[in-house]
């Protein structure tokens, strides 16, 4: 193939992507209220024993153009949050707003595979072994019955930087994880699609691979004009890429908001301890005492009020009692938090109060 | 000076099969009593290798191992039967990446820790029982005594790993071997882990070797870093030197990729390509073709350790010069 054809191939590609219907302004995604429990089954009849609440009442949005990184703990909910939003596990209740329209109702599962695509962790076990990477790259294209899917292919292959003549008859296992990791990207970008989860796509590559890919999704970002959502527990790296981020705990939102504010001023206690426990970079100043004792409480049984009390050292009578809701922090830039200590009328002893920290 | 607790001197491991593999090419490496000395390097630097021919746990029939290894004065390559059982676990042990697959599923905790004291101390049940109580109450695992009578998969995986490290302690070895023991765990939890190893270190007085892929974590938990590519180790100084003046191309590639203190948006300084297959043995600087500043001699022969200071080396042909251009 010639180099003009790949480049026609290219617009021709932008042109077919799902159209932008409602405008700058609205949000590329809304999520209200989402919840997913999971059951638990045991015993001789295999009846459900309990639920684990990997995902409960989580709301957040994504604007047109914007990268937000999702921070958390195992258990947290961020990769269930994430299958949840392109409907690899379907939700037990709340709503997913693409772009305007309601998935479910106006848009269906098929569309929004068209405008919402997933870069998972493991780089080898989501491809297809069997397949030859120009296959892989095709496939979805070809599925959705978009025009000359193997163009398409090589083209994108091209963009990541792995050269067709010499990758596309290749299988995954002749490629090494850096590479792999570009082949699900480019698999990715084939369906033109205008949101990109990343669900820990770069944690399992060798830090100096690590940049590179960076680096490529920070250009492709640029050039194909996507939308990011970042899953990651490397604090440095969310940073990095994200616009906002937003922490869970436990299934719950604990705090969303503009990178530099949360970098500057973690405002719940458990963001707050997530940052400490980052390892220091200073051989002079090192960790002296851990931020927070044990490990995280099970999902299966999350303790009641806030789900941060058990390991909060700010605890009080009303955060064993009552849930706290996501309040937007004045003058912060759209910062908020999930804690009673920043509602003055939470009837915490310390609300409100600034010297405590 | 005393006589070093480990001494590799020219080690070469080489794994055979139907493809050879170069994982370790000439490797020199000291560690002082009482020393916490981090392995870092990416996968397939022979980090996690090196660990393991100190413990002589390499299949014999698949790996052809090379040089000489002493600790504490014994040659382990000649240890056998008896005398290697007695040196695992007595002298030198070992806390895995994954305690869940490291500890046995069908023994209690206690009965795991117990077992090894019994072997190593020859001590009746009830005393080693004691020694184990003891030693979770040293890992601070709360509750030890209904600890001890819990089978690994009641416990979470932090605790999974403070028991690893009970075990492992238990018998009082001079040298701890560490194979990235927190990579699996979660950060409010690693960094625990690494303020208690920290802590044992200095209360045991034992040497350790950390290894780990996470600079970060290198400098939470060690004195010396010693930064491995390719089978070799290609720099080695205190954490500070390391991290504040780093002299091989290599090493600085790897503190800019740590994305610390690198602004938003910027673009990344990466190192470019991916490491070499090692099915030859290097001839050359294994980094030259990634090598921002590599000259022909780079691509020509292999280089010679700069030493900079005592015990502050650097395998760069290019790093004297640097030196002294500044």
């Amino acid at each position: 193939m010639s180099m003009t054809d790949t480049l026609h191939d290219t617009a021709a590609q932008t042109a077919e992507g799902l159209p932008d219907k409602g405008g700058p302004a609205q949000p590329l995604l809304i999520v209200k209220d989402m919840q997913k429990y999971f059951p638990v089954r045991g015993g001789i009849f295999g009846r459900t024993q309990a639920m684990v609440q990997a995902v409960d009442g989580v709301s957040f949005e994504v604007k047109k153009g914007e990268t937000l990184g999702i921070v958390g703990e195992s258990g947290c909910g961020k990769s269930t949050t994430a299958r949840l939003l392109i409907g690899l596990t379907e939700k037990d209740s709340g709503e997913i707003i693409f772009d305007g329209q309601g998935v479910g109702d106006s848009l269906n599962l098929r569309d929004l595979r068209r405008g919402v695509q997933m870069v998972f962790q493991d780089s080898y076990a989501s491809l297809n072994p069997r397949l030859t990477i120009e296959e892989s790259i095709a496939f979805g294209a070809r599925v959705q019955g978009l025009s000359d899917p193997i163009g398409r292919a090589h083209s994108l292959m091209e963009r990541v930087g792995l050269a067709p003549e010499r990758f596309a008859q290749r299988y995954p296992h002749e490629v090494s994880g850096g590479q792999r990791q570009r082949i699900n990207i480019a698999r990715a970008l084939a369906m033109s699609p205008r949101l990109v989860v990343l669900d820990e796509a770069v944690s399992a590559l060798d830090k100096s691979v690590e940049a590179q890919v960076l680096n490529l999704l920070a250009d492709l970002r640029e050039e194909f004009g996507l939308t990011y959502i970042f899953i990651s527990h490397d604090l440095n790296v969310v940073r990095y890429i994200s616009d906002r981020i937003l922490v869970m705990y436990l299934g719950e939102v604990v705090e969303v908001g503009p990178v530099v504010s949360i970098w500057e001023d973690q405002a719940h206690p458990y963001t707050r301890s997530l940052f400490s426990a980052m390892p220091s970079m200073d051989p002079e100043n090192r960790t002296k005492t851990p931020p927070l004792t044990g490990d995280p409480p099970n999902p299966i049984n999350p303790p009641s009020g806030c789900r941060f009390h058990t390991r909060c050292r700010f605890v009080d009578t009303v955060c064993k009692e009552k849930a706290p809701a996501l309040r937007e922090l004045p003058g912060r830039g759209g910062h908020c938090a999930a804690c009673h200590l920043h509602d003055p009328d939470s009837g915490h002893d310390k609300a409100g109060r600034e010297d405590i920290w | 000076m005393k006589a070093p607790l480990v001494e590799i001197q020219d080690l070469v491991v080489r794994f055979k099969g139907d493809r050879t593999v170069h994982a370790i090419n000439g490797l020199d490496l000291t560690l002082q009593q009482g020393e916490t000395l981090a392995l870092l390097g990416e996968s397939g630097s022979g980090k996690s290798v090196t660990l393991k021919t100190l413990l002589a746990l390499l299949p014999p029939k698949r790996s052809e191992v090379e040089g000489g290894i002493a600790v504490n004065g014994t040659d382990v390559r000649k240890l056998k039967g008896k005398a290697l059982q007695k040196y695992r676990g007595g002298e030198v042990s070992m806390v895995f990446q994954d305690p869940g697959l490291a500890l046995d599923p069908v023994y209690t905790v206690g009965a795991q820790i117990s077992e090894a004291v019994m072997r190593h101390k020859g001590v009746s049940r009830d005393e080693a029982m004691s020694t184990a109580l003891d030693m979770l109450r040293r890992v601070r695992i709360p509750s030890p005594e209904r600890r001890l009578k819990n089978y690994p998969h009641e416990l979470s995986g932090g605790m999974r790993q403070r028991v690893m490290i009970a075990l492992a302690l238990a018998c009082r070895p001079r040298l701890l071997l560490a194979d990235e023991p927190t990579t699996a765990l979660d950060a409010t939890v690693q960094i625990q882990i690494l303020l208690l190893l920290r802590e044992l270190q200095r209360e045991f007085g034992m040497g350790v070797i950390f290894v780990t892929h996470d600079i970060g974590v290198a400098v939470e938990v060690s004195e010396r870093i010693a930064v491995m590519y390719a089978g070799q180790i290609v720099e080695e100084g205190t954490t500070s030197e390391i991290i504040n003046n780093p002299r091989h191309p290599y090493t600085q590639g790897l503190l800019a990729a740590n994305l610390h203190d690198v602004a938003r948006g910027e673009r990344l300084n990466a190192i470019p390509g991916a490491p070499p297959p090692l099915e030859e043995r290097p001839t050359a600087c294994s980094f030259a073709p990634r090598c921002p500043i590599a000259g022909p001699e780079c691509r020509a022969s292999l280089p010679d350790f700069v030493t900079l200071a005592p015990r502050r080396r650097v395998a760069c042909f290019r790093a004297l010069e640097a030196a002294a251009a500044e």
